[in-house]
């Protein structure tokens, strides 16, 4: 990793426009859902997201930012519009480990494998390369219940990855953790990524985590649930969650969330 | 290594450490200290623990059943004392029918448990799974949990005569509903989080069965084979009590009954703590090690 030399402001920084010439890693048009007769959750919503691209969305509790994840990774079908994802299955992280108690950390890695259809050998190598790849070979072992809340979460990220899908979802995977343990994740996260070049979407509540995060970010309505906005983020080097051109993109797109929120009063 | 707070509070130094080697330290330290601490205590001192006082509750039951005496509350031939129990206990092992009981009654206890849950998990999986088969079978195994299996000894003998068909009938009857709603508990109480899980890694249909919902619902299902056991034994008793014929041999049931005939108190009671001794040490050594096994690798038990 790069150390840090000059901080531009976030503003002076010339947005790059390059048009991807390949397709899309996610591609979303016109989707439209909504839970039984309820109101209408997300509304004629388009995003793509290019291949190897970090994408973060944001948005109000219920906006459906969640649901949105879903409809990408299959759990949920759409009521109408289409929801395309290179290679098929995209793979997904929750909010909590979810971590199957009965495996070890190996295990658990092994299952997504074995469920892709690898053999003993090959699924035994393969889970303790993607657990070294979260740092965790010395881990492999033990049970769930004898891992920290972030050791849990790098298992679910190797897990995650061993579905070998270009796509991988993240429904607010670092929400419950504590700050210190939440910002060594973040770079993990971001380091996985790089060696990966896996596409990322990335759903959190948190704005100074998107702006640290993601290559873009995009601000989701709420009733219904629309991109409303979106702001390219180029910050260079490594970007600390305290460092001010962190904080002042988060401060622009807060403001805007919170107008959005406002909007809701009436 | 510099203090820590120098460290965060001067974005300048951290800019000129190598900051990978700062982020693998941290992640380090956390993994090192983050983990739930695991309980050691010493091995010996824990198994004492769970023994001494089991031994203790037994120590003052015989005491007082002693001082009951002492106090002469019943005549001697309805009311034996504890010597007298054991002194049976100790003749009837000599000659060898006590162990030649519980053998036989301790196989039959097992034929009719193993036939039971051979038939009691795929009822139950099935029950637990089809909609239709839950509404219509689930309140009739509830139902049938509660009805003590003696009630079904005399349709028994009408059907089978005094024969073992007769007593195998009654146990099944008393374990396979125990069985079947442990497994039906078990895939209930199976957190929807984990089937979510199973479906983004591509588990559906029977690989969700086999790698998801079997696995997450064995508690609950370790729970139901012990309470099928219980029921298996206190059903194979009652059978072995009514049913008395030379075809089906002496079990610990048959013997008790045999006490009652002969007037020998000492033997009926000698009979009553075989069974609850055998029935506590069945649990004792197969079911709950295998039960604490399950929870202890899941992190579910308390020590």
């Amino acid at each position: 990793m790069s150390v840090v030399e000059v901080i531009p402001k976030a503003a002076e920084v010339p947005v790059a426009e390059a048009r991807p010439v390949e397709a899309p890693a996610v591609r979303v048009e016109h989707l439209v859902k909504r839970f039984g007769p309820g109101p209408v959750v997300l509304d004629d919503l388009s995003l793509d997201v290019t291949p190897g691209e970090f994408v973060c969305i944001i948005g109000a509790s219920g906006c459906g930012k969640s649901t949105l994840l879903s409809l990408l990774a299959g759990l949920e079908q759409s009521n109408s519009g289409t929801v395309s994802v290179a290679g098929g299955r995209a793979a997904l992280m929750f909010q909590e480990p979810a971590l199957l108690p009965w495996l070890t950390a190996a295990g658990n890695v092994e299952l997504a494998l074995r469920l892709r259809g690898l053999g003993r050998r090959e699924r035994r190598a393969d889970a303790l390369e993607l657990l070294r790849l979260v740092r965790l070979e010395g881990a492999a072992a033990q049970r769930p219940h004898e891992l920290s809340g972030g050791m849990r979460q790098r298992v679910a990220l190797a897990r995650a990855l061993a579905q070998r899908s270009s796509v991988l979802l993240m429904d607010e995977p670092f929400a419950a953790l504590d700050a210190i343990t939440r910002d060594v994740l973040h770079d993990e996260l971001v380091r996985v990524w790089r060696e990966t070049g896996v596409s990322v979407v990335f759903v959190t509540h948190n704005v100074r985590e998107a702006v640290k995060l993601g290559q873009r970010v995009l601000l989701l309505s709420s009733r219904p649930g629309r991109v409303i906005a979106s702001w390219p983020v180029d910050i260079p080097g490594d970007r600390r969650i305290e460092s001010p051109p962190v904080a002042a993109l988060s401060l622009e797109i807060t403001d805007r969330l919170r107008e959005e929120i406002r909007r809701h009063a009436a | 290594m510099r203090p820590d707070e120098v460290r965060r509070g001067s974005s300048a130094l951290a800019e000129r450490e190598p900051a990978g080697d700062i982020a693998l330290e941290l992640e380090r330290g956390l993994d090192a200290l983050d983990p739930p601490v695991q309980q050691t205590g010493s091995a010996w001192r824990r198994r004492v623990g769970t023994v001494l006082p089991p031994l203790l509750a037994v120590a003052v039951v015989l005491a007082v059943w002693q001082a009951l005496i002492w106090a002469e509350i019943k005549p001697r031939y309805t009311f034996p004392s504890p010597g007298d129990v054991l002194a049976t206990l100790v003749d009837q092992w000599r000659e060898g029918t006590l162990l030649e009981a519980i053998w036989l009654s301790l196989s039959r206890g097992a034929t009719g448990f193993l036939l039971s849950v051979a038939i009691g998990t795929p009822l139950g999986l099935l029950v637990a799974r089809v909609k239709p088969l839950r509404t219509a079978l689930a309140p009739v195994l509830s139902g049938l949990q509660s009805l003590p299996s003696v009630a079904w000894v005399p349709a028994g003998i009408l059907w089978f005569g005094l024969s073992p068909a007769t007593i195998y009938f009654v146990v099944l009857l008393g374990a396979v509903p125990s069985i079947a709603n442990g497994t039906i508990s078990g895939i209930d109480q199976v957190p929807p989080l984990y089937l979510r899980v199973g479906r983004v890694l591509g588990a559906t249909g029977l690989r969700a069965a086999r790698y998801v919902i079997m696995p997450a619902a064995l508690p609950g299902y370790i729970g139901g084979l012990k309470q099928g056991w219980a029921f298996a034994w206190r059903s194979l008793m009652a059978a072995e009590l009514i049913t008395q014929s030379p075809r089906l041999g002496t079990g610990l049931g048959q013997l008790l009954d045999t006490g009652r005939q002969l007037f020998d108190v000492s033997l009926v009671f000698a009979m009553i703590i075989s069974i609850l001794v055998v029935g506590v040490a069945v649990d004792r050594i197969v079911f709950s090690p295998l039960e604490r096994g399950v929870l202890r690798r899941r992190g579910l038990l308390v020590e």
